[in-house]
């Protein structure tokens, strides 16, 4: 099936920059239609208020981090299927078995690079 | 008196100490504590008693030093001079990169833009190109979150430092005057002194004021 490029992002980082670099990325993707949030609780709200197909998140985050917002997302029966992708400078293995055990889709590593957030987004999406 | 046994002077006097201060004695009064049990002693002294004695009068030295170099090294000033203006640097290299990416990030922005102006294959290059920007411009998070944990650190140590500057308030001060004079006596300013780095935006000086005070020597 067909990757909707017109799909709604959220992207989640306590960096301006960093979610400036995300949404570039993505535009850059054919993604155009891409909200952001500086913390976990500030993107649970968003996630709440209107639709989101896939959420892009860091980890380190106050005062909500990103694993706690998995965690939300994944306790939440109008969210839990929702695609999630950590990206994160967090990079020992236990993160990664954390993010894993509360229902990562997947995880990138800081710092990265546009193929592979295409890479991990397509394992989630499909090719595009 | 048979060994084992704490002369009931010595019990008393260490009973008197124990109300006073608790089984938990502030390093600052360690001095006190061991002089207090030194001057309980007297009578005919044992071979023992006199090596006790000895220990103890070695300990009160040690301590008694050990007090001097710590305030000698000014934990104070460790805390309110150089730990905050630490703080104060990182924090204008956070923004420093974060300026400088954003300015990065406007031109290939404007980049981006022209696109659709041009061929299709001048356009694949230079949206590879944009996108390699785009990436290395990590950096400003990396390096953010790593200076983030610096400060977090330095943090610690500060809490840490003021336990320390409490504990030898007094001695401390004691240093403080005798440097502030010997400090009067040698005020010259040395090269070493005008080694100072960039300045943070709130204390530079603008070209305006740099020009401003050249003018004023003519």
């Amino acid at each position: 099936m067909a990757v909707d490029k017109n799909m709604n992002i959220l992207i989640v980082d306590d960096y301006k920059t960093m979610l400036r670099i995300l949404r570039n990325l993505l535009r850059q993707l054919g993604f155009n239609n891409i909200e952001d949030a500086t913390d976990g609780s500030m993107a649970l709200q968003k996630l709440r208020q209107a639709k989101f197909d896939f959420v892009i998140s860091d980890w380190n985050m106050e005062p909500m981090t990103g694993i706690q917002l998995l965690r939300e997302v994944r306790s939440d029966d109008s969210l839990k299927h929702l695609p999630f992708i950590m990206i994160t400078a967090e990079s020992k293995s236990e993160n990664v078995i954390a993010a894993k055990e509360a229902g990562v889709s997947n995880y990138i590593v800081k710092p990265f690079n546009a193929e592979t957030l295409k890479t991990k987004m397509s394992s989630v999406l499909g090719e595009f | 008196m048979p060994a084992g046994v704490v002369d009931p002077d010595i019990e008393a006097k260490l009973s008197v100490l124990r109300k006073r201060h608790g089984d938990v004695v502030s390093v600052s009064d360690i001095s006190d504590v061991v002089e207090s049990i030194m001057s309980s002693m007297k009578g005919d002294l044992t071979a023992t008693d006199l090596e006790i004695y000895n220990e103890l009068e070695a300990l009160g030295r040690y301590i008694h030093e050990a007090k001097d170099d710590i305030a000698a090294l000014r934990p104070d000033e460790v805390k309110d001079k150089y730990l905050p203006s630490a703080t104060d640097e990182l924090d204008a290299i956070v923004q420093a990169t974060e300026v400088a990416t954003n300015t990065i990030m406007d031109a290939t922005e404007l980049v981006e833009g022209v696109m659709g102006d041009v061929d299709s294959e001048v356009a694949d290059k230079l949206m590879e190109a944009t996108s390699t920007i785009y990436e290395a411009c990590g950096f400003q998070d990396i390096t953010g979150q790593r200076i983030t944990k610096v400060c977090k650190a330095l943090q610690d140590i500060e809490e840490k430092i003021d336990g320390l500057v409490t504990a030898f308030g007094s001695e401390i001060d004691k240093v403080k005057e005798a440097q502030l004079a010997k400090g009067e006596e040698d005020d010259a300013v040395t090269d070493k002194d005008l080694l100072n780095g960039p300045q943070l935006s709130d204390e530079a000086k603008s070209q305006e004021d740099i020009d401003a005070l050249l003018a004023s020597f003519d």
